[in-house]
């Protein structure tokens, strides 16, 4: 078996055991990248120092480990694009925090990821430096805006990866590749030194093989950052405690909104959580808020804090001037500087606020009768290569079923929950609980993973 | 809601976005388009409903008024990515003009 195959946590046990070395697992990851990467697109830069910068770490949690990070991270001494001409060049002269204590704790960064640019997106194709192709099915995307992070998962080119998500750019690229997706509540791990989106939702988390390794990765970054002003000041949790749980007697909600073209995949999820009833939870279907007009609240409130965001980029202390910016970033900061004119900011930013409020409070509502919400991840498995082109709406509309809990900075997981024979394109379910209780999330997202068999790493042939 | 190409332009000077004449169209086109999907709100009665402009609860986050050297830039570190230096300072366009430039 080659060794870039390999989970995480069965990584961490071989060399505990000395099944392998680190020196083993780097050469077979450096085998698969010069065979996929050109084609893929999964990597902008690689850390070429990467093996020698592990030996030194082989005493630390994550022993020296190679881990794929999302290009919009900050990498002191490693290119930092976002995906973006904008940015081509720059070399971050400080480090995220994130990738800093991923790094204390024995991670080495393998490379930088592609994403659509300044993660504008759902599908990688607003990248300036061309789309990454969905390993499962190259004819395919591998979604965003952390596609080149899910593709790394999905094609074996990391251990482990990190991306961001601001409404949806973990969870979704990880139902379309097929991978475990985990976004944090808002607040739980540090956005400094992450090219700002939305400042209001933007949250970083790992993208992995299994529900476990996401619990393993996300210890070694989450917590209290003084250098984020919106960063939640208690103690994470060890989320490894919330594996191998019984989860008889916790109340499930399936969020099945009756929107037709999603029948025959909400029909295939029905069926699929079987699964936990058997282990013991209740499974009800719940009703929630319509969820078009969370589109609205998203992209009004996303645009409005993209274009104040994005005002930094002035080519003058770095980068390069407003004239590099992709066709999506110039929409997006339009947009926003509009919506926050005087006279439109009443009518767009405050009524988007207002109904945010509403989401709130039907989650309220929702978790006071249960421990965790299901529903699909994405409407669709991976669209096709060139589909988002000039689609000003592409990433909305394909994250609708994740923005209501985004806006709401609710923790939420993807898990595989289907793979269609035919295309080998996944279908994944979106876990959400309530604010700070991750656990939940866990608990339920590692029994299905466990007791079911779309996990490819667990159900290898 | 919907918006002209003089509008755009408008806001694509407002925003500083350079932006050429088959931009504008396109991007008037785009804004329509999302304009659309956006004034799906409005169905919403939100009459007496108070904004959320954020989730986490948290008030006046401050912090002690102190340098903290290991993260400030040396004067290297703050210029090594600008295209432009002098003598140790960035280059910054004109912003104040008068008669005889």
């Amino acid at each position: 078996m080659k060794l870039n195959t390999l989970t995480l946590k069965e990584s961490l046990d071989g060399l505990h055991k000395g099944d392998f070395s680190l020196d083993e697992i780097y050469r077979d990851l450096d085998q698969a990248y010069t065979e996929h990467n050109t084609k893929l697109n999964v990597y902008l830069s690689k850390n070429e120092h990467a093996l020698e910068q592990s030996r030194a770490k082989s005493t630390l949690p994550l022993k020296g480990l190679p881990i794929a990070v999302k290009d919009n991270f900050c990498t002191r001494d490693l290119p930092s694009t976002a995906s973006s001409a904008v940015l081509e060049g720059f070399r971050p002269q400080y480090e995220s925090t994130v990738t800093k204590r991923l790094q204390e704790q024995g991670g080495i960064v393998y490379g930088k990821t592609n994403l659509d640019a300044f993660a504008h997106g759902s599908s990688t194709e607003t990248s300036d430096f061309g789309p990454t192709l969905n390993p499962r099915n190259p004819e395919h995307l591998p979604g965003g805006s952390s596609g080149g992070s899910a593709a790394a998962i999905a094609g074996d080119l990391a251990i482990a990866s990190i991306g961001s998500e601001t409404a949806g750019s973990i969870r979704q690229p990880s139902a379309w590749c097929g991978t475990v997706g985990f976004k944090p509540s808002y607040g739980r791990a540090s956005r400094f030194g992450v090219a700002a989106m939305a400042s209001s939702t933007d949250s970083p988390g790992p993208i992995t093989k299994t529900v476990e390794d996401a619990c393993i990765l996300l210890n070694t970054f989450a917590g209290h950052d003084p250098l984020d002003g919106t960063s939640y000041s208690e103690k994470s949790p060890d989320f490894t405690q919330f594996l191998d749980q019984s989860i008889k007697g916790m109340k499930i909600g399936l969020i099945y909104q009756d929107i037709e073209e999603l029948a025959t995949n909400n029909a295939l999820l029905q069926k699929e959580l079987e699964i936990l009833r058997e282990l013991g939870a209740t499974i009800e279907v719940a009703q929630a808020m319509d969820p078009h007009p969370a589109i609205g609240v998203y992209t009004v409130v996303q645009r409005a804090e993209v274009s104040s965001n994005l005002a930094r980029y002035d080519g003058i202390r770095y980068g390069q001037d407003r004239s590099h910016f992709g066709a999506e970033a110039k929409r997006r900061i339009m947009l926003g500087t509009f919506t926050l004119t005087a006279g439109h900011a009443d009518k767009y930013y405050e009524t988007a606020q207002k109904v945010r409020t509403l989401y709130l409070e039907d989650y309220k509502r929702l978790f006071a009768n249960y421990d965790v919400l299901i529903s699909l991840t994405s409407p669709s498995y991976a669209k096709k290569v060139g589909v988002s082109a000039d689609a000003a709406m592409f990433g909305e509309l394909e994250d609708m079923l994740l923005e209501a809990s985004s806006v709401s900075g609710l923790p939420g997981i993807n898990v595989p929950f289907f793979r269609d024979p035919d295309t080998n394109l996944y279908l994944g379910a979106s876990l959400i609980a309530p604010m700070w209780q991750e656990g939940n999330i866990i608990k339920v997202a590692d029994a299905f993973e466990k007791n079911s068999k779309w996990n490819s790493w667990r159900n290898r042939n | 809601m919907s918006v002209t190409q003089s509008q755009v332009k408008h806001i694509a000077g407002l925003a500083t976005i350079p932006v050429s004449e088959e931009e504008t169209q396109k991007l008037t086109q785009a804004f329509n388009e999302t304009l659309a999907v956006v004034d799906q709100l409005k169905q919403v009665d939100v009459s007496t409903t108070k904004t959320t402009h954020q989730v986490t609860g948290l008030h006046n986050v401050l912090r002690e008024d102190v340098v903290r050297e290991d993260l400030s830039f040396t004067q290297a570190e703050a210029l090594a990515n600008a295209k432009v230096t002098h003598q140790g300072y960035f280059v910054v366009p004109y912003v104040l003009s008068n008669k005889d430039n």
